[in-house]
Formats: C-alpha cells, structure tokens, sequence
C-alpha cells in the first residue's frame, strides 16, 4: 500500500543561510494512521505541520499528498487551528457549511452534511448560535465537524486542546479518538503533552530542536480506547519521559566540562 | 423614570444652550435683525416649517446626501477591499491619497462647477470628496488587520481571491469599516452647506445663503438650528447601524 502521506528529506529555514528549523526529515503514514510529533516548542514541529499542510514551502525535499507533490493547502488535508479559527459572524452552522460552499452540492445537501458532522460531535442543538456563545471546547468541536465535513484525506491539528482545560481536554481526546476509529481518519497531530500523544497515536515521532530533527519514532501498541492508568501506558510515558531526559543530559555535561 | 433619567441631561443641555445665547442677545448689544434671540429663530422656524417651504429643501439636500454618501461608500469600500489585498501597490496610493486627503472638497470647487456644472453635481461631487477619504482609509486599514487565521482557512478551503474578499474579509473587517462609515458622514454632512452653497438654487445651503441676501438673519440662524438638528438625527442613525453590525458581525472579539 502507498503511503498517503510521504515526507521526503524535508529542510527548511526561514532566512537564506539561516540556522535549520527542519533538517533532512522523511517519515510515511499510511492510511488511517494517527501521528503525532512531539517535542518541546521551539523544535520546529508546527513548521513541520505548516509545510505538510502545504501552508509554508520547504528549501529543500518535498512532502506528497497520495502521491502528489504538496505546493499549497488543499481541502485534501485540513488544518485545524490553535485558536480553533472560527468566523465569529457565521452561526455554527454556517461556519460547518464553509468549506462545503465551493462544492458541487445542493443548499440542501450541503445543510445535512453540516448537520450530520454537528451531530457527531454532539452540537446538534446548538447549529443556530454563534461561535461566541459557546465555551472553548464547543468551538473546537465545531471546528472538528467543519474539518470532518469536507471529508479530507488527512487531518492536521495544531496543539488542538492546548487552550482548554483538563476535564474537557480528556473529554474532547476521547470523543476525537471515538470519531478517528469510526470513520478511519489519518490524523496528524502536534503537541507537546505526553499523555495526549500515547493517548491518541499509533506512533510518535519525537522531535528535538536546533535543528528541528526526528530523534525517535515509538510505535505504541496499545488497543484502543487506552487506559490511562495502565501500566503499559506509564511504560510509554516512562520511555518517553526518558527520550527528553536525555537530549538534556547531553547539554549538562558539556557545562560541567 | 428611565427614559426621564435618559432624556434629561439632553434636555437641560439644550435649555442651557438656549438661556446663554438669550443672555447674550440681551447684553451683546447687537440690534434684533443682526444677533437674532432664540424667540425670533423660533419663530422663523415655525413660519418656515407651517408653510412647507422648508420640507422642500430638506428632501433636495438630503437627497444629494446620499447620493454623495452612498457613491463615496459603495467606491471606498471596493478600492479598499482590493488596494488593502495588494501592498505593494498601496505603498503607490497611499503617498497620493495623502496629499489629496487634506485638501478641503471646497477647494475643488472652481473645478468642479467647471467639470460637472450646477444643479445637484457640485453638492454631491464635494460630499463624495468628504466622505470618501475616511471610508478609503479605514477599510484598507481594516483589510490589512484581518486576522491571518481566517486567510489560512480561505486558503486550506481553497477558495478563490473573489470568495475569499466576499466570504472572509469583507465581514472580518466591516466592523472596522463601520467605525469608519460614521466618521465619513459627519464630515460629509460638513460639507453638504459648502457644496450647496456653489451653483445651487435649492437646498438647506442655498437657503442659507439666500436669506443672508435678504439680510434675513433669524432664518439663517433657523436652517442652522435645522442643519444641526438633521446631523444629530443622521448620526444616531449610524450610531444604531454601527451597534447593529458590532453585535451581528463583531462576534467573538
């Protein structure tokens, strides 16, 4: 089978000769998969994102959709912002129905797509209100429905529950894991929570800064839905915990020296 | 109670008003027909406004008004929507539009009866030069500052230049636009007396300007008692507008 997402030997800085925010980085996902990458802010993982989205351009390698080489965003692979990206004048509804509007479809098939995604992520009720009469959490559901509903081929979520606080964090990870399962979604996922990644992903790509590298891919082989209080989750929190460790231990003992 | 609490203060203004200009009447010296009181403007106001004769004007200069206005608003926000998408070539306009926004539209004047006659163009052509620049300058300020999450979503939702103008920055940036609106129909109402005051035979200026002929100065004072009165109405009109599209379109902000 062919990847769907294929990263080929990716560099890229933002000033001619200045320093490597990615360095040489490839990695393939395949259909269905969830990734996530990992790392501390700083290590270039949302620029990563960016240049898969097809949103920033890469100096050198190439990222390809199916196949195709990625030259700008695309309703193929839809980011899903930080700040969740809603238009506070369009109701829910609306703001589902957006990226449908270019599409080859009828009033109303559009308004039952939109609604079938709000369904899904519980927002059914609330198709009339307006982005701001809802909580944070909502609005990113909202959003979720509004990626779901163009039926990409790959999702890109940038820390998608960064801003929200715990009980909805928990709450909103398991209603994503619960949709990804039913409807077979690739998602790829930058955070930098360690519970949220082995949470979520199938693998983990660790990343570490300066210049932006993969230092570690971990496969978690866990079913889903996964436990957090499981013993093998703490492995993989444990693992990982180690993997940050020691990027700074290197840096300790060239200061003693 | 509450609209009584809300109306008095405006009521005790204008009272105030009306007391220290009859104070200044009666120690001023000046004869009746040159410093007319406020009982004498009253007076003229009712005459005028029993016989009908006023209403006439009104509807003329408030017609030119919006002729002006809408002109110089429907213009404004299209050149602004496009010239605030391209930079480069705004770093062109700008340095022009500043050197012609100082200019007073009354300035144009000899050109403008020149250029497009009397009658009801001069008016209109001076309030589209006044409102025009403020509405200009706010929407390609208004454009600039939309928020680049939205561009990102008008990009990954691949929409064209024309969707993305429509569906994205135009409803971003119109509470901005708004603010701009009103400041463009204060200064157009200015000039709406000035541009009515060149090559025209009807309106609240050339009202003016025929009973300062006639010497007839209490109803001078009462076209400026109605210019007033009409400004206030207008821009509480767009004061209502504006809240209307903060609260519809400003949203989540």
């Amino acid at each position: 089978m062919t990847p769907i997402v294929s990263v080929e030997q990716v560099s890229k800085s933002y000033k001619e000769q200045g320093p490597l925010v990615l360095h040489n980085i490839s990695f393939d996902i395949e259909k269905g998969e969830v990734i996530s990458l990992l790392g501390k802010s700083g290590c270039g993982k949302s620029t990563l994102l960016n240049c898969i989205g097809g949103f920033e351009d890469t100096n050198t390698g190439q990222v390809l959709l199916e196949g195709t080489v990625v030259k700008k965003p695309s309703k193929r692979c839809v980011m899903l912002m930080q700040n969740y990206g809603l238009l506070p004048w369009r109701s829910v509804l609306k703001n589902v129905e957006l990226g449908l509007e270019g599409m080859e479809l009828s009033k109303q098939e559009m308004t039952e797509r939109a609604k079938h995604y709000l369904e899904m992520v519980g927002l059914a009720d609330n198709a009339s209100a307006l982005p701001s009469e809802l909580s944070g959490g909502m609005q990113q559901r909202v959003a979720i429905a509004r990626a779901l509903a163009i039926q990409p081929e790959v999702i890109l979520m940038d820390e998608p529950f960064g801003a929200l606080d715990t009980f909805t964090r928990y709450y909103l990870q398991d209603e994503l894991m619960q949709i990804q399962q039913r409807e077979k979604m690739t998602i790829i996922l930058v955070t930098h929570d360690i519970d949220e990644a082995i949470y979520l992903s199938d693998r983990i790509l660790i990343m570490k800064p300066n210049p932006g590298e993969i230092h570690k891919e971990i496969s978690i082989q866990m079913a889903k839905p996964r436990d957090r209080s499981d013993a093998d989750f703490q492995h993989y929190r444990e693992m990982i915990f180690k993997e940050f460790q020691f990027t700074n231990v290197k840096a300790e003992i060239e200061f003693n020296i | 109670m509450a609209i009584l609490r809300k109306f008095s203060p405006i009521a005790i203004g204008f009272v105030l008003l009306i007391v220290v200009w009859q104070i200044a009447t009666m120690i001023g010296g000046h004869q009746a027909a040159l410093f007319p009181p406020p009982l004498k403007v009253g007076e003229a106001l009712a005459a005028i406004v029993s016989d009908g004769s006023i209403f006439t004007h009104i509807q003329i200069s408030l017609f030119r008004f919006f002729m002006g206005y809408m002109a110089a608003v429907t213009a404004a926000i299209a050149l602004g929507l496009v010239l605030g998408r391209l930079p480069f070539i705004w770093q062109v306009i700008d340095p022009i539009v500043q050197v012609l926004r100082p200019v007073s539209p009354i300035a144009w004047s000899p050109f403008i009866v020149l250029w497009f006659g009397i009658g009801n163009m001069p008016a209109i052509v001076i309030i589209f030069i006044a409102a025009f620049f403020p509405v200009l300058l706010s929407t390609v300020s208004a454009v600039k500052k939309v928020e680049k999450t939205y561009l990102r979503i008008a990009a990954n939702f691949e929409m064209s230049e024309i969707e993305t103008l429509r569906k994205i920055i135009l409803p971003a940036s119109f509470p901005m636009i708004a603010n701009g609106l009103h400041m463009a129909l204060g200064s157009a109402w200015i000039f709406l007396v000035a541009g009515e005051m060149v090559g025209a035979q009807s309106g609240l200026g050339f009202l003016i300007v025929d009973a300062r002929n006639a010497l007839s100065l209490d109803l001078v004072m009462a076209c400026i008692v109605m210019i007033g009165v009409l400004g206030l109405i207008l821009d509480k009109l767009i004061h209502y507008f504006e809240a209307w599209v903060s609260r519809i379109w400003g949203g989540a902000k």
